[in-house]
């Protein structure tokens, strides 16, 4: 058997799987999207951009994520650097596989629980049965916005952290010695020369949190009680509580393009911002 | 700093923390420490729902993680002589099932395979020879099905990495030894992908057995243990589910620690 025959044999049931559970799925959705709803729920062959018509009154969900997505990535950005920066250079390499391995874990455990965790939290008798014995009395913090914010950055704090890491461990030390020698303060040096250099670190953070949370249902659903809601939940409620296919396609389709739109966008700035920009892998 | 990086690691744990406390709590009322006690894993463990539930979310990840790391393994290893447009339209799909939201994956293969069950059930019924025809439904196998598209990419991407760190003139030296293309794999390649093949499975399975977004659209009528917790939060907060939760955290903590643990060792080698 030559090396050709054999790479297509070896690569035959990956793409298989690959089309028959992503490309063709994925392509429905789209076919749908220009359907148009059955009488009983379902899907009804058509061609019409009725759907595409009827987004707007999904806007508050588009609204939500558009804000709560970019709003939650920059809190965590803002959290994740001091610890990124903390971890790749004050930390001694005994130290270092094991601190990191302790953020980057919680991020592979089930969402599910540890949003949970914040309801439990968050909740009546979580801290504002605290902040009530010592006298504040009336707070609120479960199904509101700042509690959908709070559940983010503790969701996603890990995934930002990670790349902000690589990009400063492998920044060359000598680089901040060389500068302090020609008499910068630990300031002038972190901003001129330990920033710019983390730059695309922090981009790639910023853009796989991102991209995530766009997509994101379980934390609104959790801590924004009905009240805070995501594009994910509209979608959940348009597929499986009223069987609006075509309809629910169509947000779908819109979703992933807003999505595409966004980081093209972002991946532009970027790049305008710093030319020399290098990819950071999550694992 | 060190201040700051304390305060940082105690707002990523304490959460998990205090459910574990509450777990162990005999009181009925999730809210008080009423004392040690064990009893809420006993009752979580002796109920019916939840031990089908965790018996689905097992077998589910189990089959979708071996699944997952045979043709990632096979299709990663290709992928090395493999360039141009197939390898174009390759990376592509990878990238595609990666970044999609998992949400779209759901509601995707949920129409896309309600729709085709649809045609398919009265065609197969029509050539069964027996009465009482097989009805192709979601469960279990779509679920299978989902997981494995996700995870494949995963294994993919971690046996890729693994591949292009490894020094090619090890299979060079073997082949100039007159080792036939499939000794060199098995006795050189595999031993040295090994690890990575090893972290992907672990990584796919604690994936399977804790998505619940996925799981939620193509599941049909079975429960996984993620849905389970799910629809019980929507009915309160319990000391069973802190329990369930406590043991679903274990359980991935260990799996994760373990890929980490194999995948860093064997990237210091």
């Amino acid at each position: 058997m030559t090396q050709r025959a054999r790479n297509w044999l070896l690569l035959t049931p990956a793409t298989a799987w690959f089309v028959i559970m992503l490309v063709l799925p994925l392509s429905v959705v789209l076919i749908f999207s220009f359907g148009e709803r059955g009488s009983g729920g379902g899907y009804v062959p058509a061609f019409t951009l009725e759907q595409y018509a009827n987004l707007p009154a999904r806007w508050a969900a588009f609204k939500n994520t558009m804000v709560l997505a970019p709003l939650g990535t920059v809190a965590a950005m803002l959290i994740a650097y001091p610890l990124a920066y903390f971890l790749a250079v004050r930390t001694s390499r005994k130290w270092k596989t094991l601190l990191l391995v302790l953020v980057i874990v919680p991020f592979w455990t089930s969402i599910l629980i540890r949003s949970y965790a914040w309801i439990f939290i968050l909740g009546g008798r979580g801290i504002p049965a605290l902040l009530e014995m010592i006298g504040i009395e009336g707070v609120r913090l479960i199904y509101t916005p700042f509690a959908v914010t709070i559940g983010i950055i503790y969701g996603y704090l890990p995934l930002m952290v990670f790349p902000i890491f690589v990009s400063l461990d492998r920044l060359d030390k000598r680089l901040l010695e060389a500068s302090s020698d020609l008499g910068a303060r630990p300031w002038a040096t972190f901003l001129q020369v330990t920033l710019p250099l983390s730059i695309p670190g922090v981009a790639t953070g910023c853009l796989l949190v991102f991209i995530l949370l766009m997509g994101e249902f379980l934390i609104p659903a959790l801590l924004g009680g009905g009240k805070v809601f995501f594009v994910g939940n509209a979608l959940v409620d348009l597929f499986l509580q009223s069987r609006n296919w075509a309809y629910g396609s169509a947000v779908a389709v819109t979703l992933i393009v807003v999505m595409l739109v966004s980081v093209t966008l972002y991946m532009r700035l970027i790049s305008r911002l710093n030319t020399q920009r290098e990819d950071v892998s999550l694992m | 700093m060190r201040l700051y990086a304390i305060f940082v690691y105690l707002f990523l744990y304490t959460p998990i923390a205090i459910i574990a406390l509450f777990s162990f709590n005999a009181g009925r009322h999730a809210s008080q420490l009423q004392g040690f006690s064990f009893k809420w894993y006993g009752t979580a463990l002796s109920n019916p729902f939840v031990m089908d539930a965790l018996k689905t979310s097992v077998v589910v990840g189990l089959i979708a993680a071996a699944l997952a790391s045979l043709f990632g393994t096979m299709a990663a290893v290709a992928l090395q002589g493999v360039r141009g447009p197939v390898r174009a339209v390759f990376d592509m799909m990878i990238y595609v099932a990666v970044m999609i939201p998992g949400i779209v994956i759901g509601i995707a293969t949920l129409i896309a395979l309600v729709t085709a069950f649809d045609q398919l059930n009265p065609w197969l019924a029509a050539i069964w020879p027996y009465e009482n025809a097989p009805q192709l439904s979601m469960g279990k196998l779509s679920l299978i099905g989902a997981h494995t598209m996700f995870t494949m990419a995963l294994v993919i991407i971690i046996v890729r990495a693994r591949l292009a760190g490894m020094d090619r003139a090890l299979t060079e030296a073997s082949a100039d030894l007159y080792a036939a293309p499939m000794t060199t794999f098995r006795r050189v390649t595999l031993p040295l992908i090994a690890p990575a093949i090893l972290a992907g499975f672990l990584l796919s399975f604690t994936f399977s057995f804790d998505d619940f977004i996925i799981a939620f659209f193509v599941a049909g009528s079975e429960t996984t243990l993620p849905i389970y917790v799910f629809s019980s939060i929507r009915r309160g907060v319990t000391p069973e589910i802190n329990a369930i939760g406590t043991m679903v955290l274990a359980v991935s903590l260990v799996l994760l620690i373990i890929a980490q643990l194999i995948l860093r060792r064997s990237d210091s080698r």
